[in-house]
């Protein structure tokens, strides 16, 4: 050590660049060392990084491409789609589109793909379907001297001499649509491309957004008044007994939602636990409805979603000193004020992430619904299910998954720019 | 320091007979008789659980009395909630509001009081220039220094021109040269407004620098309560003595009394002559206290009424004086403050020194168990 200091003091007053005791420049040398240590940082965090991006991040944006993808007829009728594009869509196309047409079911016969595009295409309008398939049975067609193609289709059905079937042809001509997202809205698409209201019979989606908002919103509402004066009392009792408690609320938070769900119908059903206690009792004289309608889904829901609510407005409110409290009291000001002016405040950011996190898990719930609820109750990700599972229209259900991923990034912004951009943080 | 004529009318703040318990079995404090003098700064010392805090928590109203009165002038407190006391406190974490600012911090009590917009305003900036923080009014207290937040909770303490102000352990979260430098802050400001404190801290460099008079503090009773130099230079027994500043004790028995002296025999048999302060009988066992600054060495002993022979165990430098740990009449620990300048360089361990004291300046007091 000693033999060094002499050295050392040189270099330091020397005004020339540091050099390593190797000759090395120093600077040089601290750069490589910082670059090796990022490097070993990087590949510490890619074995997560690269897990998130193929189960997250990859399967969102399979899943919003999904809600607009239209391949049926642009694939499997690829004449036909490049000739109609010029149709000026007033009268009916030119006889090479109805040549293109022959061509593209010859050869969609031969490839067995005709029920994939009559499929896409009866989406449209209904009846479609049998159009195709009757037509693609003829194919291919042996014209007679001076018949045209476009006679010939007419001739075997007459609703090839309809243009509102050719425009359903035209519009499905590209490989983007956005059909999927426009009806998950009761919206669809005018001849003119514009998107306008579908008529009230068909209507279906609107409503059922709407009821998803309308249940979540009351479920966090019920899971605030519940939840915030429970944190409360167990941010300000003494350690052992709030811990025993956390215990209590953690415990069923750790059971399976299904098996919650299944305990509630059966302490619910018409011949349930409570309604048997209650009419033993003699407090009511026959069942109460409280299963398989909205008022089971509310309990069932709250009951589920309330440590969401709980657990970061506890742990917020376990961070302020009751001297807060004692301070502003001691300049004068009531208790009851005291709280509302600095406790409550303070707690905003807790309760507010309480209630995004409830609401934001509450519009994508699907399980307690369709256990507890009547079809009345079925929110949006029963239909996300329904078009999976049930009729395999993966772009209606991809449309309705991409709805309530924007309506869940909204809100969020909207939480973000409410509470996040608050000065509360800097406490 | 102080004036010693004061009246009943003088009395900001009694405490009549009070006493607290939380179970029922045990008192935290035990029957405290106190008066507090207007405009007097009055520290509270003792160590922790030795009740100086709930005290301060009872006056402040966020504690009730089991038993006794307080008064704040003639008004009885025991049934006046905390905030209709009109008291300020400051605390030990400061407490300042951290969603509001600086400003608005301050602006609370006034607010309160219904005050008129303009007057709010120039109050605040009144406290603020009080406590030297004009620039940072808009300033959130997480942004401010652990010393900026400590000085606005003191403006937010006096705002609202309480008659009493309390401070709970105010300097606590301070480094030592910030909180010095506070102490006198917090005296100057003290003397500028004419309010009247109370202080709570278990700091007795703090109590000794900054107040009027020092209650202490043991086992939920008052000990002595008397001006810093008093308890200082006049400890009543073994516990001040030892609490208060750097002590020595001798161990010994009373073998005479008269009057205002004893003799104490320690146990070699060398007798001391002590002032008697705190002892019994004839017969009993004492702890005598002697500060280290009055022990005086070799030729400068020759004079006094005590004289005992040590044996030098060890020197301790501190710079401006140098500490001499000495072994004397069988006791190991018993320190000598010698100013660098007079140090003998010749002196070195295990050398016999002669020391002396003068017989007022060794207290004879209560058999005690407290070491340093």
């Amino acid at each position: 050590m000693l033999e060094v200091m002499p050295t050392m003091s040189q270099t330091l007053t020397v005004n020339a660049p540091l050099t390593a005791a190797d000759g090395e420049l120093l600077t040089v040398k601290l750069a490589r060392e910082h670059r090796n240590k990022q490097l070993k940082a990087v590949a510490l965090v890619a074995p997560l990084a690269i897990f998130l991006l193929l189960t997250f991040l990859v399967p969102i944006f399979m899943l919003l491409g999904r809600s607009v993808d239209n391949p049926e007829v642009v694939t499997h009728l690829p004449a036909t789609s490049q000739l109609i594009a010029s149709w000026d869509r007033r009268a009916l196309p030119s006889e090479e589109v109805f040549q293109a047409m022959a061509r593209d079911l010859t050869a969609a016969k031969e490839a067995k793909t005709v029920p994939e595009v009559a499929k896409r295409l009866n989406m449209d309008i209904s009846g479609f379907r049998s159009l195709i398939q009757k037509t693609a049975r003829k194919m291919p067609l042996e014209l007679a001297a001076g018949e045209t193609m476009r006679d010939r289709f007419i001739q075997m059905d007459e609703r090839w001499g309809d243009p509102d079937h050719w425009h359903v042809i035209a519009k499905n001509a590209k490989s983007w649509t956005p059909y999927y997202l426009y009806s998950s809205l009761d919206l669809r698409e005018t001849k003119a491309g514009t998107p306008e209201l579908a008529p009230e019979e068909e209507r279906a989606f609107i409503s059922i957004f709407g009821r998803t908002l309308w249940i979540s919103f009351w479920v966090t509402v019920f899971c605030l008044l519940l939840g915030d004066p429970l944190a409360y009392w167990l941010a300000n009792l003494p350690a052992r007994k709030s811990n025993l408690l956390m215990i209590l609320v953690l415990l069923p938070f750790w059971t399976s939602v299904l098996v919650r769900v299944a305990s509630w119908i059966v302490l619910l059903q018409r011949e349930g636990l409570i309604n048997s206690a209650l009419m033993n009792l003699g407090i009511i004289g026959e069942p109460l409805q409280l299963a398989f309608n909205r008022v089971g889904v509310y309990i069932a829901m709250v009951h589920i979603l309330l440590p969401f609510v709980i657990l970061p407005a506890y742990s917020v409110m376990k961070s302020i000193p009751p001297t807060y409290m004692r301070a502003a009291i001691s300049l004068g000001d009531h208790p009851f004020a005291a709280f509302w002016k600095i406790y409550f405040p303070q707690t905003v950011a807790g309760v507010a992430a309480g209630a995004l996190l409830v609401f934001i898990m509450c519009i994508g719930y699907y399980i307690t619904p369709a256990l507890l609820g009547s079809p009345e109750e079925q929110m949006v990700s029963y239909y996300v299910a329904f078009y999976t599972n049930v009729t395999i229209n993966w772009g209606m259900a991809a449309a309705l998954g991409s709805l309530l991923l924007i309506a869940t990034m909204t809100l969020y912004g909207l939480y973000s720019k409410l509470v996040g951009a608050n000065k509360l943080s800097l406490g | 320091m102080m004036s010693e004529k004061h009246t009943a009318s003088d009395t900001l703040v009694s405490f009549r007979g009070v006493q607290k318990s939380y179970d029922g079995a045990s008192l935290i404090v035990k029957n405290l008789d106190l008066d507090i003098r207007k405009g007097e700064f009055l520290t509270m010392l003792g160590p922790s659980g030795s009740g100086k805090t709930t005290c301060l928590m009872m006056l402040a109203g966020f504690e009730t009395p089991t038993h006794g009165e307080i008064r704040l002038g003639d008004k009885l407190l025991n049934h006046v909630p905390p905030h209709k006391r009109n008291i300020g406190m400051v605390f030990q974490n400061y407490a300042l509001f951290p969603h509001m600012t600086v400003a608005e911090n301050l602006a609370y009590p006034l607010t309160i009081r219904k005050m008129g917009k303009s007057e709010i305003t120039d109050r605040v900036k009144k406290a603020l220039g009080m406590v030297k923080l004009d620039a940072l009014a808009n300033r959130y207290p997480g942004q401010m220094s652990g010393g900026q937040q400590q000085r606005v909770a003191l403006a937010r303490a006096l705002v609202f021109e309480p008659q009493l102000v309390l401070m709970d352990e105010p300097l606590g979260a301070l480094d030592k040269q910030l909180r010095e430098h506070m102490q006198l802050e917090i005296k100057h400001i003290h003397e500028n407004l004419g309010i009247t404190v109370v202080y709570v801290t278990h700091d007795q460099g703090e109590a000794l620098t900054m107040s009027d008079r020092v209650a202490v503090f043991k086992d939920g009773i008052i000990q002595q309560i008397d001006a810093a130099n008093v308890l200082y230079e006049k400890p009543v027994n073994s516990f001040v003595a030892n609490f208060i500043g750097e002590n020595n004790t001798l161990h010994g028995e009373v073998v005479a009394l008269h009057d205002q002296h004893c003799t104490v025999r320690l146990g070699n048999g060398d007798t001391v002559q002590a002032a008697a302060v705190c002892v019994g009988q004839a017969g009993e066992a004492t702890s005598m206290s002697i500060r280290p600054e009055r022990v005086r060495l070799n030729r400068h002993a020759e004079a006094c009424e005590n004289r005992l022979q040590a044996r030098l165990a060890e020197f301790i430098y501190f710079g401006d004086h140098v500490r001499l740990r000495l072994d004397v009449a069988g006791q190991s620990g018993f320190m000598v403050k010698v100013p660098a300048g007079e140090l003998d360089s010749s002196w070195k361990v295990g050398d016999k020194l002669d020391i002396g004291w003068m017989a007022r300046d060794i207290r004879a007091l209560d058999a005690s168990v407290y070491t340093h």
